[in-house]
């Protein structure tokens, strides 16, 4: 039994944060939001000379050769900062479609791009909807993209297109002059989404995909599993910021922290918050050795997360009052990131059901089969 | 990162198997309980007998150092060795306050006299202790104890013993019981506290089971009327009770895990596929399809919970305080299993397990169960308390009681 984070890992947790206190503190996801940027430059390119683009590449695409639990550990880290950047759309998901679905040297034309700093993102409904597709005649791209994440910023993208014969096909396109963009308002504008539309954009097929759909579905697992780390980061940072008022703020003559009111409410937030923590190094270990359970602990990391940031955030404004209801207090910042994240890749009630249909597939299973309860 | 027994434990898992293999039943559905038509003596004596038998073959305090006849094995070895027997059909555990709690404290604070003559019979299930503490005026506010023991003035060396105990668990069965009681009211409240043993069949010791609100009676009410106790029971100094106390509430924290029956999600999801909701099966129902991944969430949570406490311990650490949380996220969830499961069976769920069949008994169990879970070993609220104070370093609340003599306090 080792269900924990390496030495090695948390040294590399220690340096990330470090780094994000002081180059990326909440202020820096209010500026990305006041001055309607796609994300903070200054963030990534700092992350990027900390090596975290190319954690997962192979080494011959200028990576580092290492795995998914390194990876988590940004994520984390990133989330309890609410960096401005485009982690998710480049590494959780880009980076992954590649890493999945194209082979060796297709792999060699793309991904050292990250290496280099570029931001690329995924085209393709990640909630599992049945969104209208851009078509893919063999050699280019048409058609409307209605939500991208980091749309705006991409240099390049994976798209989940209609081929040419009408099935749903994977291709890598360079997001040159042919591609327009919109940038779309949302309700946290701290983070970028775009509408994308391509006339004609060069693009290419993965060449090793052997089902679209399949593939995605595996791919929206592993970015649960990231994406729920930068939910627990968040949350925990959330419940920082509300217990620190709590200890601070005065009422009727004492600290509010000291009324249970307010103690029980923050227990209740730490106990959610460790739950889903169980949860995700659950969903690292499954990431990290491609489990037969990395859709179960996908499903579980993303709800418990979910669950844990969204009621860190409602109830981190609700300890700190009418304070809590201000532009200038950080609160509104979690309460956003929160809800954009718990729609990301589809909703509670998509992951519930993709949760249980796990479950109903073990239901039949002798106890030693499942030694991990 | 893995789950993965070491070679080490993996050996010891495989002894445990053996050992159980030959000397116990395998189950056959993991919702099976040990005991049909057997009476609270009966499961006594068989929890007596199967102690005996773990201990024979040392698998009856498998963490306790080797000098007091423990195995000197580690937490994961215990959690492996529970997580084996939970696949058997043995008696219920009877010995946890025995030999989790009341016994370490005295590897700690009595002499050696004291420890030659009584851990030996307590680990082979031969005596069995019982731990008297809370009273009807001192459940979370523990230190507001107000049995008294005073020093004989007749000559004899020893105490006086008298007032009242209440939810002393297995009181009725003990051979000895952990007694902690006020040596002085005219200090502070946690100052003026001695322990004690006693002998439960010493004379003016009344144990009265306490019929709970499930009908069942496993705790009781003790009561002392001038009991003489030697001083040669008391266990650490005098004033020092509050600190034996606390030993053996701390041992109560360690002994993880335990808690929540395996495969407890599997069991509603059964359930649920058997019971009909709006002419269709109740696991095709969206509402119930929530419920079932909540109760997976909170019981395999605990699950991963415990795996991290024990991979700190294996390195050598001390676990985590997300240990603390355990206690209330495993109590609700065994309360939310059973109004599932009674729900699922619409008007038919208010049959108990006499109609419904033995495996109803597991339900009935846990639904009454959670609800003194809920209150025992520190209520929902207290542990609330704890986890803010203690991990999120929010102030106490104010209190009246801080220095003053208990006299004073009392009433």
């Amino acid at each position: 039994m080792n269900f924990d984070f390496s030495d090695d890992q948390k040294l590399l947790r220690d340096a990330l944060r470090k780094f994000l206190v002081n180059e990326s503190p909440l202020g820096e996801a209010r500026r990305v939001m006041d001055q309607g940027l796609s994300h903070s430059s200054a963030v990534w390119s700092g992350l990027g000379g900390m090596a975290v683009n190319t954690l997962m590449l192979p080494e011959s695409c200028g990576g580092h050769g290492l795995g998914a639990l390194e990876l988590c550990v940004v994520a984390e880290e990133a989330g309890r900062q609410l960096a401005p950047v485009p982690l998710a759309s480049t590494l959780y998901l880009a980076v992954q479609a590649l890493l999945l679905g194209a082979g060796e040297a297709q792999q060699l034309r793309w991904l050292p791009r990250v290496a280099d700093g570029q931001i690329a993102t995924l085209v393709a409904p990640l909630d599992g909807s049945a969104m209208a597709r851009p078509r893919f005649d063999g050699t280019a791209l048409h058609g409307t993209a209605p939500l991208v994440m980091d749309g705006e910023a991409a240099h390049f993208a994976v798209v989940l297109a209609d081929g040419p014969d009408g099935r749903p096909v994977l291709v890598v396109a360079e997001l040159g002059a042919s591609v327009a963009r919109r940038r779309l308002a949302t309700i946290d504008p701290s983070r970028g989404f775009a509408a994308l539309a391509f006339d004609a954009t060069p693009a290419e097929a993965l060449n090793a995909v052997d089902d679209a759909e399949a593939l995605l579905d595996t791919l929206r697992s592993r970015a649960a599993i990231l994406l729920a780390f930068e939910q627990l980061g968040g949350a925990d940072s959330a419940l920082a910021m509300a217990a620190g008022y709590a200890r601070e703020r005065k009422a009727f003559g004492r600290a509010i922290g000291s009324y249970q009111g307010i103690k029980h409410k923050l227990a209740d937030i730490y106990t959610r918050n460790e739950m889903a923590r169980a949860h995700c190094y659950y969903g690292a270990w499954a990431l990290s050795c491609d489990a037969p359970e990395l859709g179960l602990a996908a499903a579980g990391a993303r709800i418990a997360a979910t669950d844990a940031f969204g009621y860190a955030a409602q109830e981190n404004i609700q300890t700190h009052g009418g304070m809590g209801y201000t532009w200038e207090m950080d609160c509104h910042l979690y309460y956003r990131r929160a809800r954009q994240l718990a729609v990301a890749l589809g909703s509670r009630h998509a992951w519930n059901e993709r949760l249980v249909r796990e479950l109903e597939a073990r239901l039949d299973d002798t106890p030693s089969q499942d030694h991990k309860e | 990162m893995d789950f993965k027994d070491s070679p080490d434990e993996a050996a010891f898992r495989a002894e445990c198997r053996a050992w159980l293999e030959a000397n116990a039943t395998r189950k056959t559905r993991p919702d099976q309980v040990y005991g049909r038509g057997l009476n609270a003596e009966q499961l006594m004596a068989a929890s007596r007998e199967w102690q005996g038998r773990k201990a024979a073959a040392g698998y009856g305090a498998i963490t306790w150092p080797a000098a007091f006849g423990g195995r000197g094995g580690t937490p994961m070895q215990e959690v492996i060795y529970r997580e084996e027997e939970g696949q058997f059909e043995v008696p219920p555990n009877a010995f946890a306050v025995s030999l989790g709690m009341v016994i370490p404290s005295l590897f700690v604070h009595a002499n050696d006299e004291v420890r030659a003559r009584y851990v030996g019979p307590a680990l082979h299930g031969t005596e069995l202790w019982c731990q008297l503490l809370s009273e009807p005026g001192a459940g979370s506010d523990l230190g507001m104890v107000r049995t008294r023991a005073e020093r004989c003035t007749d000559g004899r060396d020893g105490w006086i013993l008298n007032g009242q105990k209440v939810w002393t668990t297995y009181a009725q069965f003990a051979q000895f019981g952990m007694v902690l009681a006020r040596t002085d009211p005219n200090v502070p409240k946690f100052d003026g506290l001695t322990s004690f043993f006693i002998d439960m069949r010493a004379e003016g010791v009344e144990v009265r089971p306490i019929r709970q609100a499930s009908g069942e009676a496993e705790f009781n009410e003790v009561f002392f009327n001038e009991v003489f106790v030697p001083d040669a029971q008391r266990v650490g100094a005098v004033g020092a009770g509050w600190k034996v106390t606390v030993t053996a509430l701390m041992n109560e924290r360690l002994s993880i895990g335990g808690v929540m029956p395996p495969g407890l999600w599997k069991t509603a999801a059964g359930m649920m596929r058997e019971a009909q909701l709006n002419g269709a099966s109740a696991l095709a129902d969206g509402r119930m399809r929530e419920r079932l991944a909540d109760l997976y969430l909170n019981a395999h949570g605990l699950w991963l919970l415990q795996a991290r406490g024990l991979t700190a311990l294996g390195k050598g650490r001390e676990p985590g305080p997300e240990l603390s949380i355990a206690k209330i996220v495993g109590a609700r969830t065994l309360q939310d299993f059973g109004y599932l499961a009674i729900d699922l069976q619409g008007e038919r769920g208010v049959l108990a397990a006499e109609e419904q069949g033995e495996a109803w008994r597991l339900v009935e169990q846990l639904w009454f169960g959670a609800a003194g879970m809920r209150i025992a070993g520190g209520t929902d609220e207290i542990v609330k308390n704890s986890v803010g104070e203690r991990v999120l370093g929010l102030p106490p609340e104010p209190r009246s009681d801080r220095g003053v003599p208990f006299s004073q306090l009392a009433g």
